[in-house]
């Protein structure tokens, strides 16, 4: 009864701040109460999958594999031998691998028709508004959802365009709708910064309209938060005068973009800065140092040029999308980067990206392949598109690998999931089919 | 940045940690890469080779010979002299020519160039602002020819290409047909026809791309409008063309002459194709239709929605050239746009050839389009054609290129595998016999992979050292 009184109030707020607190135990019980569609089945194996090769991403890949699937979760991960309930459907593959995340994306944000009644990626009201929210925009009856998950996609990192000095924060989603509650992973995953000439207003007469004075405004804006954050938690002082409440209004009033900024200030979730060019990369590195704050790298086109600066800071990449168009910043971007870092044993992950046009967005699974065909090892690859990302991205106890008591998520292929000609032949999300063809 | 030439190749490269070897030659010229100065002293040898047109003969053996038109060979071999195809079969059943430098390409493909039937490659900047329909405007007056695009299509095997203008036009100008050679001018890139006119064909689009509906003024603001803009232009030049033809000659009664009505009189006397930018189902037909009244030879081109109308282009007999873009949207009109068209189109008996739309996708990874449509269900052999021969027959020069045939010109490319794997590279592009890319070459190899100073303009080999005036 009192989950069911729950129900009444806020449920999007709850799910969301249960998610935040990391109180993944209490999901089930929540979603019975409120029905999800993940734990509609009975609590029995429900589905099991057979596979020439299951890359578990958690340990070697298992040859002959099986993997059961209970509610939602993998129940067990084993060999051939593995025990398969009777009457329980079986799906075979040649090949299983987690589903793949893709680590950046704009999905859910913008329409595929990219028409001006489908677009919210940008509010252009202001260049730094981090209050913005990705879960406030995202449409999850957009059909490049169900385009992507067919190759096997299954998690995004997905938000507002890198076109802003701040442009708001992201949100981690399963592929799948109908409602964006049943598959959230992070509300506010991490607040997008851009720096070069993506977020620059110098056309518009406005600030930002050079690199200096995007730092300056991301400098004066944490600063801020800074002191914001120490008046507002400052221990009210007794008054000297009883009668008055002046104590009181030491207190700074609310602020729902500097509360985001705090969040940031105290490690809770990191900056994803989007940077082109290696003075960009250095810029955010800077930044990093002097906040002492969590950042992600993001596109990072001359990483290549910066791999001891950036493993010795730490920083993750969520490089750009191997095959990117190679003009304007971005004119040395190169096909063996993301080999490059991670041969260094800097994490990476792959991404969608920001397409203004066509394609609408790209499939981490191609971009992948095409960094594997350039140097990556195979095994890194898939590593990048799944438990390495789920890391980088808070969600690794979730997805990301095939183990027990993981989310149910699963990309069966006809063979070598990087090669052209293979096919995804068929998508589980939570222990659910949601492909089921030849893609 | 001085040379693309490096000598006849046998240079190793690291790739995955694992080594490979371009075709080794058997009368290597000892020039190990590095070793600029050499390079330098013997730049003088490979520029007298280029202009002599490749007279040593060479044979490439050994390799998997993707001939086109014909089965594949197992072990083949090819031999190409002075820029032309001279040999082509089994290993073994060709007689290689004496003197004939050899390169063992065991572990090798081989299949002709790729033909680029829509690229826009060098920055093409041709009709402007002041009407819809500019047929006077020739792209080659507008294209960068050091632009490194250039050389990336040559590493991704494009030998010949089909440069034009954008979109944003019904009618955006004469287009270009190049050879991927390496030049110093547009003009030693350009085709020409037997009567030494630059070879080439007419940039027309439908659709949203040249609809303007915001402007007031002489562009369209709907479909209908499109088409009547094209028809009143068409009607034009008939006019103009029987006038001429009334006159008999006679100068008092010729009309002034049109720069742009000529090209409109040349498209309908079939000198010039029309090269149509279409995506929906009804632009594709409203295309037809255009096509049948003025009686244009035309190539569809991108066909989003094609499959929905396949009966019908393969009834006009309009061959297609098809755009692969990994998802569907983007704009409106290619909400449906499908991996399978090229399938649908080939099986509906449709000519099917591919195109790079550089920048839409990259000329390095053009062979992408034809291994994606195979994962949709095209035929493979279909595919490959569709690449070659299918784009040669669309711009008229399948006399010429499009396959490995004995008398074709001596454009190949040399595969490290499958044509249509992922792992496999481009490893050496020959243009009319002479080497334009080779993947051992350091800097060959970085407008492959990009990396820093790939996107610069190219210098050009000949300026370091000969002071430009070769």
């Amino acid at each position: 009864m009192r989950l069911l009184k729950r129900k009444l109030l806020a449920r999007r707020l709850q799910l969301v701040q249960l998610l935040r607190a990391g109180h993944h135990a209490l999901i089930p019980l929540l979603c019975v109460a409120l029905g999800c569609a993940m734990t509609a089945r009975a609590f029995a194996v429900d589905l099991a999958i057979r596979a020439e090769t299951v890359y578990t991403m958690a340990g070697e890949p298992i040859r002959d594999g099986v993997i059961l699937i209970e509610a939602g979760k993998i129940k067990q991960v084993g060999e051939a031998s593995t025990p398969i309930p009777d009457d329980v459907r079986t799906i075979a593959a040649k090949v299983v691998t987690p589903g793949l995340i893709d680590a950046h994306t704009i999905v859910g944000l913008q329409g595929f028709e990219n028409e001006p009644r489908d677009n919210d990626l940008l509010d252009k009201s202001g260049p730094f508004q981090p209050e913005l929210r990705a879960i406030d925009a995202f449409n999850g009856q957009e059909r490049l959802l169900e385009w992507i998950r067919g190759f096997g996609i299954t998690t995004i990192h997905t938000g507002p365009s890198p076109e802003a000095l701040s442009s708001g924060q992201t949100m981690i989603i399963k592929t799948i709708g109908p409602t964006i509650d049943d598959y959230l992973l992070k509300a506010d995953a991490m607040v997008s910064i851009t720096l070069g000439p993506a977020s620059l207003l110098k056309d518009a007469g406005k600030s930002p309209g050079t690199r200096a004075k995007q730092i300056a405004m991301l400098r004066a804006e944490l600063v801020k938060a800074q002191e914001y954050a120490r008046k507002r938690t400052a221990k009210p002082q007794p008054a000297a005068d009883a009668s008055s409440d002046r104590a009181e209004d030491k207190t700074p009033a609310r602020d729902l973009r500097l509360d985001v900024l705090v969040t940031v200030l105290n490690n809770e979730k990191p900056l994803l800065i989007t940077a082109e060019r290696a003075q960009d990369i250095l810029l955010a590195l800077k930044l990093k140092d002097e906040f002492n704050i969590s950042i992600v790298l993001d596109l990072a086109d001359e990483a290549y040029l910066l791999i001891n600066e950036i493993k010795a800071a730490g920083v993750p990449v969520i490089i750009h999308p191997t095959m990117k168009r190679a003009f304007g910043d971005s004119e040395n971007v190169s096909m063996e980067t993301a080999g490059k870092l991670r041969a260094a044993g800097i994490p990476v992950s792959f991404q969608s990206g920001y397409e203004a046009y066509v394609p609408k967005t790209r499939i981490v699974l191609f971009e992948a392949a095409i960094a594997v065909a350039n140097g990556m090892k195979f095994e890194n690859a898939l590593a990048s598109l799944t438990i390495d990302a789920a890391t980088m991205l808070g969600v690794a106890d979730r997805v990301g690998s095939i183990e027990a008591g993981k989310d149910a998520d699963l990309a069966l292929y006809d063979g070598d999931p990087f090669e052209y000609t293979t096919h995804c032949i068929g998508t589980v999300i939570a222990g659910k089919i949601v492909f089921d063809g030849k893609r | 940045m001085f040379g693309k030439w490096t000598g006849a190749g046998g240079a190793k490269e690291v790739i995955s940690g694992r080594q490979r070897q371009t075709c080794s030659p058997t009368r290597a010229l000892g020039i190990t890469l590095g070793m600029r100065f050499i390079t330098i002293g013997l730049l003088v040898t490979a520029v007298a080779r280029f202009a002599l047109g490749q007279d040593v003969p060479i044979a490439f053996t050994n390799a998997h010979v993707i001939p086109i038109n014909g089965d594949e060979i197992a072990r083949g071999t090819v031999v190409i002299h002075q820029g032309k195809i001279v040999a082509v079969g089994a290993s073994g059943e060709v007689t290689i020519p004496t003197g004939a430098e050899q390169r063992d390409c065991t572990g090798k493909t081989i299949m002709p160039g790729l033909v680029d039937t829509h690229s826009h490659l060098g920055g093409p900047w041709a009709a402007d602002g002041s009407a819809p329909i500019q047929p006077d405007v020739h792209v080659i007056d507008s294209l960068n020819v050091r632009d490194a695009g250039y050389q990336k299509a040559q590493a991704g095997g494009i030998t010949t290409a089909n440069i034009m203008s954008g979109s944003g036009h019904l009618l955006s100008g004469q287009t270009v047909y190049v050879k991927l050679r390496d030049g110093k001018t547009i003009d030693d890139l350009a085709i020409k026809n037997p009567d030494g006119s630059i070879a080439g064909g007419v940039k027309m689009a439908n659709g949203t791309n040249s609809i303007r509906q915001a402007a007031a003024g002489p562009f369209p603001g709907t479909r209908a409008k499109s088409a009547a803009l094209v028809r009143e232009q068409f009607t034009k030049a008939i006019e103009y063309r029987d006038k001429i033809d009334r006159a008999k000659g006679d100068e008092s009664k010729l009309p002034s002459r049109d720069r742009g009505l000529e090209v409109l009189v040349d498209i309908m006397a079939g000198k010039r194709v029309v090269h149509h930018h279409t995506h929906r189902h009804d632009d594709i037909l409203t295309v037809l239709r255009l096509s049948k009244e003025f009686g244009f030879k035309v190539v569809l081109h991108h066909v989003s929605e094609a499959w929905k109308v396949a009966p019908q282009i393969a009834e006009a007999k309009a061959p297609c050239s098809v755009i692969v873009i990994d998802s569907p949207g983007g704009k409106p009109e290619a909400k449906d746009l499908s991996l399978e068209t090229g399938k649908v189109l080939d099986e509906a008996g449709v000519l099917v050839g591919f195109h790079t739309d550089d920048p839409i996708t990259d000329s390095r990874l053009f062979l992408r389009s034809a291994a994606l449509s195979v994962r949709a269900g095209m035929k493979r052999d279909r595919a490959l054609y569709a690449m070659t021969m299918a784009g040669a027959i669309m711009l008229d020069m399948d006399k010429q290129v499009g396959s490995i045939e004995v008398g074709k010109d001596a454009d190949l490319i040399i595969l490290t595998g499958d044509p249509l794997s992922v792992y496999t590279h481009v490893q050496e592009t020959y243009v009319d016999g002479t080497r334009v890319f080779d993947r051992s070459n350091e800097e060959d190899r970085l407008m492959a992979t990009g990396g820093y100073g790939a996107g610069r303009d190219q210098m050009l080999f000949t300026e370091c050292c000969l002071g430009g005036g070769q």
